[in-house]
């Protein structure tokens, strides 16, 4: 478990580095004037490695939150659209507010619908015992059924957030506009990877998460409240799903579209696996994966090849594919991820 | 022993019932333990010793009844009661997280926490302090699933102590352990004792009752059915208390010269789901007339030696003969119909039956698609029902009808039918895993002459399994497993239990 999960902390900081220093010698160097570097490691495809990683990632977290309690969230993509229509509709109707109440009202309402859609999720694993995959997919027809309904078509969201520099680090080369001139959802995501990576090793939180995940029985025997625990999670998770959504409304796009996640809960939910269930590997991956899409866009825009362009747009989804499929033998689940815990004393 | 002088019982139980659908698993049981005595639980499987343990412990409600710790009645809803009155369990099953280290396992749910971060070092210390003081060697960095058994019941055994205990429960701690390793407990329940803790011992074996217990309660069909001491009781004794007639509690068995080999393994290495090879290099040879033993601590490679020789598991190097026919890459189905063989699986309910199917039905998996059963793919009920009722009859089955599923019988009737489908006429070679794990004594009594009988026939058979009693009871010769392989092969009338269990310790002689 633990070389593992070294692993893929490990490819996480190589992949970074390795965008990194490409995207300085870019910039420094005469590599610059390769069209195809520009393409690869221009200042465009990495800002838009991190705008696409930022949906990734958050889905990836609320992934890690409910499955290292043991419940499995195949249902991040509904939790992420409930999001990002939430979002959209508590910005048009505070449109006349000053923009940043606005935009942070926008923000604790998306937070809250993603964690009632995860309390939903809780209710039919944990209290119904309804097969997780099962809820978690009804929760993605619900989700899209629901906002594609109530999508009011002609209503506009004024604004969304802008990018604040970080004063000193945003002056930086490189480094600064690429990870120090974002917007505040995009540092949020960056931060609470850190967060939960502590939490999970270091806090009791982390300890009793991890212990009611791998074995149930044993920390209901030591006095744990394993239903209370998978609950408060999954809660947790789905608020983070929401938020996800909610970026694509608040950050990245400024309005809703319908079925606009277009599976980047799925995405999530591989980086979560090619992670191996830890944060810092899942952001890896969240990386990489939104990496493709960026290069994906660029090759779009470059016009650079001849192939026809739905080949090109398959090339997030192909890469998805074949990392899972090499990691999936190696990496380690959760071992009671999935499995309803019955107990006569704690219901 | 118990030393101190106080009247007050450190823990009460008084007039328990715990009913579940259907079935009433205690009945009106009453209990006292004295601060620093060590009182046995005795009772067969199914008894409801557990799930007595479960209700102090706090995983069960009890229906009716009243727990009391040091004269306060606990109400305990949950294990954290029972935990913060002072009660520790250490689980038949261990419940420790196994890609967790020990140290975790043993701070898990009673975490010191400084400035939102867990203090592991102040928690290493304690640790270190308590298994100093009771003599626990553990390593509180390893992870838990890289530690053997007998390390895991000590883990077990601290985390009880760090939640300063002086209530402990032990359910069957003995099972998994070595002779030596059993000593070794004992010792520590003794240390444990002189400190104040009172003890409640589980098991089902009466030698260890004797050898530790202040005290004996006797649970049988989950009513408290006799106390004693063990200076006022013997083994008999206790045996009849808890079976509740007279019973042999040793089997009959004839000297008989073996006959020539039947089943012969050369350098035999055998490899798991996961690819490592459990048994490695295993060379035997079982004869006509003889049963020859497998002991070892369970986990030494020997479901992968029995799965290798029925046809379940191919071997990766060496040869298995059969009868002079090379059995090595053959399937299950001609070992078993061409080699003349039978197979008692260790798991009963994954390999042994089908719990969906009938009982007639069950008694015949093993020959259900040769004549009279089958004729040109066609089954013939009434043949199977004419079979099926007689051995019922023989092996005393205890059924309402022939078409009940197999699954709703006891424990011991599934065993017995497993028995009378596998034990048929002219056999050449038996394989018998755990063949009374979970009987009750009546059970195992008539299971252990049959396989006696099947000895006495000329069949050559092929025991494993992990309790040393029933292999030393039964076998003509002994093999010890240890890590996969076969490090001593003794004759069974020459051996003693101190010998056998410091090489299932991987001692050899």
């Amino acid at each position: 478990m633990s070389t593992l999960t070294q692993a893929t902390s490990r490819f996480t900081l190589a992949l970074t580095g390795l965008l990194l220093v490409a995207a300085a010698l870019v910039h420094f160097t005469q590599l610059g004037e390769s069209e195809w570097m520009q393409i690869f490691f221009g200042t465009s495809a990495l800002n838009f490695t991190l705008r696409a990683a930022v949906p990734l990632i958050l889905g990836a977290m609320s992934g890690i939150l409910c499955e290292r309690s043991g419940i499995v969230n195949i249902g991040i993509e509904g939790m992420m659209l409930a999001g990002a229509f939430a979002a959209f509709v508590a910005k048009t109707a505070t449109n006349a507010w000053p923009l940043m109440s606005s935009l942070i009202f926008a923000v604790i309402v998306t937070l809250l619908v993603g964690a009632a859609m995860g309390l939903l999720h809780a209710l039919f694993s944990i209290r119904f015992r309804m097969d997780q995959i099962i809820s978690g997919t009804a929760l993605i027809i619900l989700a899209q059924g629901v906002t594609a309904y109530f999508f009011d078509r002609d209503a506009i969201a004024e604004g969304k957030f802008g990018a604040i520099p970080l004063p000193g680090l945003s002056e930086i080369p490189v480094l600064g506009p690429l990870l120090f001139h974002k917007p505040p959802l995009t540092y949020g995501a960056l931060l609470l990877v850190l967060v939960v990576a502590f939490a999970l090793a270091r806090t009791r939180w982390g300890l009793r998460t991890r212990a009611v995940g791998e074995h149930p029985r044993a920390a209901d025997t030591m006095g744990i409240n394993v239903l209370r625990l998978r609950y408060l999670n999954t809660a947790l998770g789905g608020a983070l799903a929401g938020l996800g959504g909610g970026f694509l409304v608040l950050e990245a796009v400024g309005q809703f579209q319908e079925g606009m996640t277009a599976g980047r809960g799925f995405i999530a939910l591989a980086a979560v696996i090619f992670g191996n269930w830890n944060p810092i590997g899942a952001l890896g991956a969240a990386i990489l994966f939104g990496y493709t899409q960026a290069v994906q866009n660029e090759l779009l825009l470059a016009d650079a090849f001849a192939l026809p362009r739905q080949f090109v747009s398959m090339l997030p989804y192909l890469v998805t594919i074949v990392a899972v499929s090499g990691f999936v033998g190696r990496v380690r689940p959760p071992a009671a991820a999935g499995q309803p815990y019955a107990t006569e004393a704690g219901d | 022993m118990a030393r101190s002088q106080s009247s007050v019982p450190a823990l009460e139980v008084r007039q328990v019932t715990k009913e579940f659908p259907g079935v009433v698993a205690n009945q009106d049981v009453n209990l006292d333990v004295m601060p620093g005595e060590i009182l046995a639980i005795l009772g067969e499987n199914g008894a409801g010793k557990s799930t007595l343990m479960n209700v102090i412990y706090g995983l069960y409600r009890p229906t009716r009844g009243e727990i009391r710790v040091h004269g306060r009645p606990l109400t305990a809803r949950s294990p954290r009661d029972a935990i913060a009155a002072g009660i520790g369990m250490v689980h038949q099953h261990f419940q420790l997280v196994p890609n967790m280290t020990v140290l975790d396992n043993i701070i898990l749910g009673q975490e010191t926490v400084r400035a939102g971060q867990i203090d592991r070092r102040t928690a290493a210390r304690e640790i270190a302090e308590l298994s100093r003081r009771y003599n626990l060697e553990i390593q509180p960095e390893q992870v838990v699933e890289e530690q053997p058994v007998g390390v895991r019941q000590r883990v077990e055994i601290v985390k009880t102590l760090y939640r300063q205990a002086n209530i402990l429960i032990l359910d069957e701690p003995t099972s998994v352990l070595t002779p030596q390793e059993i000593e070794g407990l004992f010792a520590i329940m003794r240390l444990l004792q002189d400190q104040g803790t009172s003890i409640l011992f589980i098991t089902h074996k009466l030698k260890e009752v004797m050898a530790v217990a202040d005290r004996i309660l006797v649970l049988r069909h989950g009513q408290v059915v006799g106390q004693t001491t063990p200076a006022e009781s013997s083994e008999a004794d206790l045996a009849r208390m808890m079976v509740g007639r007279s019973v042999m509690l040793s089997v009959l068995k004839e000297p008989r010269p073996p006959g020539p080999p039947v089943l012969s393994l050369q350098q035999v290495s055998i490899a798991n789901d996961g690819g490592v090879r459990t048994v490695q290099d295993v060379s035997l040879e079982v004869h006509a007339g003889e049963i020859l033993g497998i002991a070892g601590v369970q986990g030494n490679g020997q479901s992968e030696l029995i799965e290798g020789i029925t046809g379940l598991r191919h071997p990766a190097e060496g040869r298995i003969l059969l009868d002079g026919m090379d059995a090595t890459q053959a399937s299950p189905r001609r070992i078993a119909q061409v080699g003349a063989s039978s197979h008692v699986p260790e798991d009963r309910h994954t390999f042994g039956m089908v719990s969906e199917f009938s009982i007639a039905q069950n008694l015949v998996l093993n020959q259900y698609n040769l004549r009279p059963f089958a004729r040109r793919g066609i089954i013939n009920h009434q043949a199977i029902q004419s079979h099926a009722a007689a051995l019922a009859d023989e092996f005393d089955i205890r059924m309402t009808h022939l078409d009940q599923p197999a699954g709703q019988l006891s424990g011991g009737n599934q065993q017995k039918m497993v028995v009378a489908r596998e034990f048929r006429p002219q056999l050449r070679l038996l394989v018998v895993a755990q063949p009374t794990r979970g009987l009750d004594v009546g059970s195992i009594e008539f299971i252990h002459r049959q396989i006696i009988q099947q000895r006495d026939a000329g069949v050559a058979v092929l025991l494993a399994s992990y309790e040393l009693d029933e292999i030393m009871t039964l076998s003509d010769r002994i093999a010890v497993m240890f890590q996969g392989r076969i490090i001593g092969l003794v004759p069974a009338d020459r051996v003693d239990r101190n010998r056998l269990g410091l090489l299932m310790a991987g001692v050899s002689a």
